[in-house]
C-alpha cells in the first residue's frame, strides 16, 4: 500500500541520497567535465576509500568520515601520480581517447582484483554512533546514517564550488576546461593545472568512499554499480557544471528511491542507465549544459 | 554572367551558438567557375559559414540550393557528392594512411557519381595524378603523418580535389605560410579553377585575395557588409574601417 | 608462383580443428576449446567496430547474453533447431545495435562508449526482472544427449562455435579489405574529414555496430546448451565485456588476426589460471596486461611484429 507517508520518506531519502551522489559524482565532473578524462576507474578509487576507513574503524574505532578525509592528501597525491602517467603514456600522442579509456578499465580491474584479493567478497561495515539512530522529524523519519554524508557530501560540493569560481586556482582550472589551447598560448602550465584538478578529483573520491560505507556495507565490486550512476549524473548535469551536477544527482537519488519504494530494489539499477540513455538520445548537453 | 544559373546560391543563412549571433541572414551566390575571395575580421562568421554551407553544422535559417538542389537538409556527405568540398583551415589528415592513400577516400566515397567510375585499381592511378599536380607525387607512398606544414595544405587540398568539386572551398589554405609557399598555393588554386572548379577562397592574406578573387564578399559581425568586384570591395569605406579599425 | 590468398589459412585451420575433434576423445579438450573460439567471435566482433572504426563498446556482454536469452526464450516456447537459434539471437542483437547506434552515434566516441555499458546494466535488470527466463534464480536447459553425425552434442557445440569463429574472422576480412573497411579506418583517423570526404559516417557506423552486435549475439545463442544453466550473472558477466576489448588490443585491431591472437593467447592464460591458481585472478591478469600493452604496445602483438619487421627491413640496406 503506497500511503502518502511513505511517499515522503521515499522522496526525503532520496534527496539526502541525492546529496550523496553529488559527491560521488564530482571527481567525475572534474575528471570527465572539465578534463575530458574518461576516468572510468573512479567508482573504484572510492571503494578503496571504503576500505581504507573501515580498516582504520576496525583497528583504532576511529570515525571513517575523519579517516578519509586525513587520507584525501594521499588520494591527491595518487591522482596526481596517475595523471602524470596518463598524460606521458596517452594525451601527447593525439589518440588519447581509445587509449585512455582502455587504460582506465584495467586500472579498475587492478584495483578490484586487489581489493578482493586483501578483503574478499564480504560485505564491510563501520561502527560508528550515528548509523543505527534515525531522526524523525513529522511523518518523516531519517536515518542518521544518511544525515551525516548528506551533510558532508553538501559541505564538499559547496566547498569545490567556492573554489572553483572564487579562487586563482579554481578558475584556472575552469580556464583550461574552457579552452585550453589559449591558455597554453598564454604560457600557462596547463599540464600542472589538469593534474592538480586529477589530484582533487581523486582526492573527493577518497572522502565519498568514506560516505559511502557510513551509508551502506560495501564490498570489492560496489564500484560497477557506480560507474553507470556517475556518468549519467554527470552527462545528465551537463558535463562541466558543478550546479548541474548537483541538480542531476538529487533528480536521480529521488527518482531511484521512489522507483524503488514503488516497484522493489530490483529495478533500482535500471534507472540511472535508463535515464543516461535517454539524455543521450535527446539532449546530450545535459540541463546546464552550454 | 547574371544570365548563367548560380551554382550556389545561399539566402538568409543565419546561425546562433546559445545567445551568440554567429551569422545574421547572410545571402551569397556563387556561378561557375567563379573565383570568390570571403573576407572579415576574426569572429566574423566566415568559418560558420563554410560549415553551413558545406554541411558540416545546419544552419538555423535560411536555404541553400547547389545546382539547382535544395540542400539545407542534406548531411556533409551527401552535399559533398554533390560537389561542395571544403578544406580545413587546420589540416587533417587520415594519419593511419599514405598521402595517396588518403586521396582514395574521396574517390571512392565522393567522386563515384559519374557514370564511368571505374573500379578500385585507377583510384590509385587517379590519386597520384592528382598528387603530381599539386606537387606531392614524390611523397605519395610516405604516412601523412609527417608531413610539413605546406605539405600538408597540399594534401588538403588534393583530397578535395580528388572529391570531384564543382564548388571548392579553400578555408585559410595560406595562414602561416612563407611568402614563395603562398605564392604556391595561389597558382595552384588558378590552376583548379582553370580546370572549371568554382573556388571560394577565404583568407586573411589580403595580398593572395586581391590577386586571386573576381569577387570579393566581406562578413562583419555575422552580416555580409560588402560582395563586389575586387577593386570596388577594397576601396569600400566600410570594409577598410572593419579591418583597421580593429 | 602464385600468392595462396591469406583467406585459404583460417579455412585450412579450422578444416584442421575440426579432424583433430574427430579423434579427440577427452570431452574437456571440447568444453575449454568452445571458450576460446567463442572468444574468437567476440573478439573478432568487437574489432570491427571497436579497431576499424574507432567506436568503444563497453557493452559486449549485453549482446552476448541476448543471444543466450534468446535461446532460453525460443527453447521455451518452441524448441527450435540451435542453428535458429542462433540466426534469432544474431538478429535480435543486431536489432539493438542499431537503436543504440541511431541514438548514440551521433555524439562523440566516448558517449557511446559511456551509453554501451548503460545498455548492459538496464539489459541485465530488465532480465533479472524477467520470470518467464527465470528472473534471478537463472534458467535451465535440458542439453540434449545427441545429434545425429557426432559423437556427443558437447562435440557439436564445439563445431558450432568452430564454425562462427570461422565465419567472423572471414567477415572481418572481408570488411577490412572491402571500401567499408576503408571508411571506417577513415572515421577512426578523423571522422569529421571523412564524412566531409563524401564517407557516409552515420551510415557505416550504424551497420559496424550492428554487424558486431549480431555477431556477438550469434556467440551467445549456443551458450545455455553449453553451460546448462544460464542466470543473468554469468550472462552478463562483465569478463566478456572487458576480454572483448583486451583481446583485439593485446593482439592488435588493425588486421583481422590480431583479435584471433589475443582470444587464443588470453583465453589459454585465463584457462590455465583458473584451474591452476584462482578465478579471481583471471581479472587481474587481463587488467595487467590490457595496461602494460595499452602503454608500451598500443598496436598489439601484431604491432609488435610489424614494427619488428620494419626494423629488419631497414638495416641492411642503411
Amino acid at each position: 500500500m503506497v500511503t502518502f507517508n511513505l511517499l515522503l520518506n521515499a522522496v526525503v531519502t532520496g534527496i539526502l541520497l541525492g546529496g550523496f551522489y553529488a559527491a560521488v559524482t564530482i571527481g567525475i565532473t572534474i575528471a570527465f567535465g572539465m578534463l575530458d578524462i574518461v576516468n572510468i576507474a573512479h567508482p573504484v578509487f572510492i571503494v578503496m576509500g571504503s576500505f581504507i576507513a573501515y580498516i582504520v574503524n576496525r583497528t583504532f574505532g576511529v570515525d571513517p568520515i575523519l579517516t578519509v578525509v586525513m587520507a584525501s592528501p594521499l588520494f591527491f597525491l595518487l591522482g596526481v601520480a596517475i595523471f602524470r602517467f596518463y598524460y606521458a603514456a596517452f594525451e601527447s600522442s593525439g589518440k588519447g581517447s581509445l587509449r585512455g579509456l582502455a587504460f582506465f578499465f584495467g586500472i579498475l580491474f587492478v584495483i578490484e582484483v586487489t581489493l578482493l584479493l586483501a578483503f574478499g567478497v564480504d560485505y564491510r561495515l563501520v561502527q560508528t554512533s550515528y548509523i543505527g539512530p534515525n531522526v524523525g522529524f513529522e511523518h518523516v523519519d531519517l536515518p542518521l546514517r544518511m544525515v551525516i554524508p548528506f551533510v558532508g557530501s553538501m559541505a564538499l560540493v559547496s566547498g569545490l564550488h567556492i573554489f572553483f569560481s572564487h579562487t586563482f586556482v579554481g578558475r584556472a582550472i575552469m580556464a583550461v576546461a574552457q579552452d585550453e589551447f589559449a591558455l597554453s598560448l598564454m604560457a600557462v602550465d596547463t599540464v600542472a593545472i589538469k593534474q592538480l584538478a586529477f589530484g582533487i578529483a581523486i582526492a573527493t573520491a577518497a572522502i565519498a568512499g568514506g560516505f559511502l560505507i557510513v551509508i551502506q556495507p560495501v564490498d570489492p565490486s560496489l564500484g560497477r554499480e557506480y560507474i553507470g550512476r556517475v556518468f549519467a549524473i554527470c552527462v545528465l548535469g551537463g558535463m562541466g557544471s558543478i550546479t548541474g551536477t548537483v541538480i542531476a544527482a538529487f533528480l536521480l537519488g529521488v527518482v531511484e528511491t521512489v522507483t524503488s519504494t514503488l516497484f522493489g530494489p530490483s529495478w533500482a539499477p535500471a534507472v540511472s542507465f535508463a535515464a543516461l540513455l535517454l539524455t543521450l538520445a535527446v539532449r546530450p548537453s545535459g540541463i546546464m549544459g552550454r | 554572367m547574371t544570365t548563367q544559373k548560380s551554382l550556389l546560391e545561399a539566402i538568409s543563412i543565419g546561425k546562433r551558438f546559445g545567445g551568440f549571433v554567429a551569422l545574421d541572414a547572410v545571402d551569397i551566390a556563387i556561378w561557375p567557375g567563379e573565383r570568390v575571395g570571403l573576407i572579415g575580421p576574426n569572429g566574423s562568421g566566415k568559418s560558420t559559414l563554410v560549415n553551413c554551407l558545406s554541411g558540416a553544422t545546419g544552419s538555423d535559417t535560411g536555404t541553400i540550393s547547389f545546382d539547382g538542389r535544395a540542400i539545407e537538409r542534406l548531411p556533409a556527405h551527401r552535399r559533398t557528392r554533390l560537389g561542395i568540398v571544403r578544406t580545413f583551415q587546420i589540416p587533417l589528415p587520415f594519419t593511419s594512411m599514405t598521402v595517396v592513400g588518403n586521396l582514395t577516400i574521396p574517390l571512392r566515397f565522393a567522386a563515384r557519381r559519374h557514370p564511368e567510375a571505374k573500379a578500385a585499381e585507377s583510384d590509385i592511378e587517379q590519386a597520384l595524378l592528382i598528387l603530381e599536380d599539386v606537387g606531392l607525387r614524390d611523397k605519395a607512398y610516405e604516412s601523412s603523418a609527417g608531413l610539413t606544414q605546406v605539405e600538408m595544405r597540399k594534401l588538403e587540398l588534393a583530397r578535395a580535389v580528388a572529391a570531384r568539386p564543382k564548388l571548392l572551398i579553400a578555408d585559410e589554405t595560406m595562414a602561416g605560410l612563407s611568402n614563395s609557399e603562398v605564392d604556391e598555393i595561389i597558382s595552384l588554386l588558378f590552376k583548379l579553377n582553370d580546370q572549371g572548379i568554382a573556388i571560394i577562397m577565404i583568407e586573411h592574406i589580403m595580398g593572395a585575395v586581391m590577386a586571386f578573387s573576381q569577387r570579393v564578399v566581406v562578413l562583419v559581425a555575422g552580416r555580409k557588409i560588402a560582395d563586389d568586384v575586387t577593386d570596388v570591395v577594397m576601396r569600400n569605406a566600410e570594409v577598410v574601417r572593419a579591418y583597421l579599425g580593429e | 608462383m602464385r600468392r595462396i590468398p591469406s583467406w585459404i589459412w583460417p579455412v585450412a585451420v579450422a578444416v584442421f580443428i575440426l579432424t583433430l575433434s574427430r579423434l579427440v576423445e577427452n570431452e574437456y579438450y571440447m568444453f575449454a576449446g568452445y571458450v576460446v573460439l567463442q572468444y574468437i567471435v567476440l573478439a573478432s566482433a568487437w574489432n570491427i567496430l571497436g579497431g576499424y572504426a574507432g567506436y568503444v563498446n563497453f557493452g559486449s556482454a549485453a549482446f552476448f547474453a541476448i543471444g543466450a536469452y534468446g535461446t532460453v526464450v525460443l527453447d521455451k516456447l518452441l524448441e527450435p533447431p540451435l542453428v535458429v537459434a542462433i540466426l534469432f539471437g544474431g538478429i535480435v542483437a543486431s536489432l539493438v545495435g542499431l537503436v543504440t547506434a541511431y541514438l548514440t552515434l551521433r555524439l562523440r566516441g566516448v558517449f557511446f562508449a559511456i551509453a554501451t555499458l548503460a545498455l548492459a546494466i538496464v539489459l541485465q535488470t530488465l532480465v533479472m526482472n524477467w520470470e518467464f527466463v527465470g528472473g534471478p534464480l537463472g534458467f535451465y536447459t535440458i542439453r540434449p544427449d545427441s545429434i545425429a553425425g557426432f559423437p556427443s552434442y558437447v562435440n557439436y557445440l564445439f563445431v558450432v562455435m568452430l564454425v562462427l569463429a570461422l565465419i567472423s574472422v572471414l567477415v572481418a576480412r572481408a570488411i577490412e579489405r572491402s571500401f567499408v573497411g576503408r571508411g571506417l579506418a577513415a572515421i577512426r583517423d578523423n571522422e569529421l574529414a571523412a564524412e566531409c570526404c563524401g564517407v557516409p559516417t552515420l551510415r557505416l557506423k550504424v551497420f559496424a555496430t550492428m554487424l558486431s552486435g549480431g555477431l556477438m549475439g550469434m556467440a551467445g545463442a549456443p551458450f545455455p546448451y553449453y553451460i546448462t544453466y544460464l542466470d543473468p550473472n554469468s550472462a552478463f558477466s562483465i569478463a566478456y565485456s572487458i576480454n572483448s576489448i583486451a583481446m583485439p588490443l593485446i593482439g592488435g585491431m588493425t588486421y583481422w588476426i590480431g583479435p584471433v591472437i589475443g582470444a587464443v593467447l588470453l583465453a589459454v592464460i585465463q584457462q590455465v589460471a583458473t584451474v591452476t591458481i584462482s578465478s579471481e585472478l583471471n581479472l587481474m591478469i587481463v587488467g595487467v596486461l590490457l595496461i602494460s600493452f595499452i602503454t608500451l604496445a598500443p598496436n598489439g602483438i601484431v604491432g609488435l611484429f610489424e614494427s619488428y619487421r620494419q626494423q629488419r627491413h631497414r638495416r641492411p640496406g642503411t
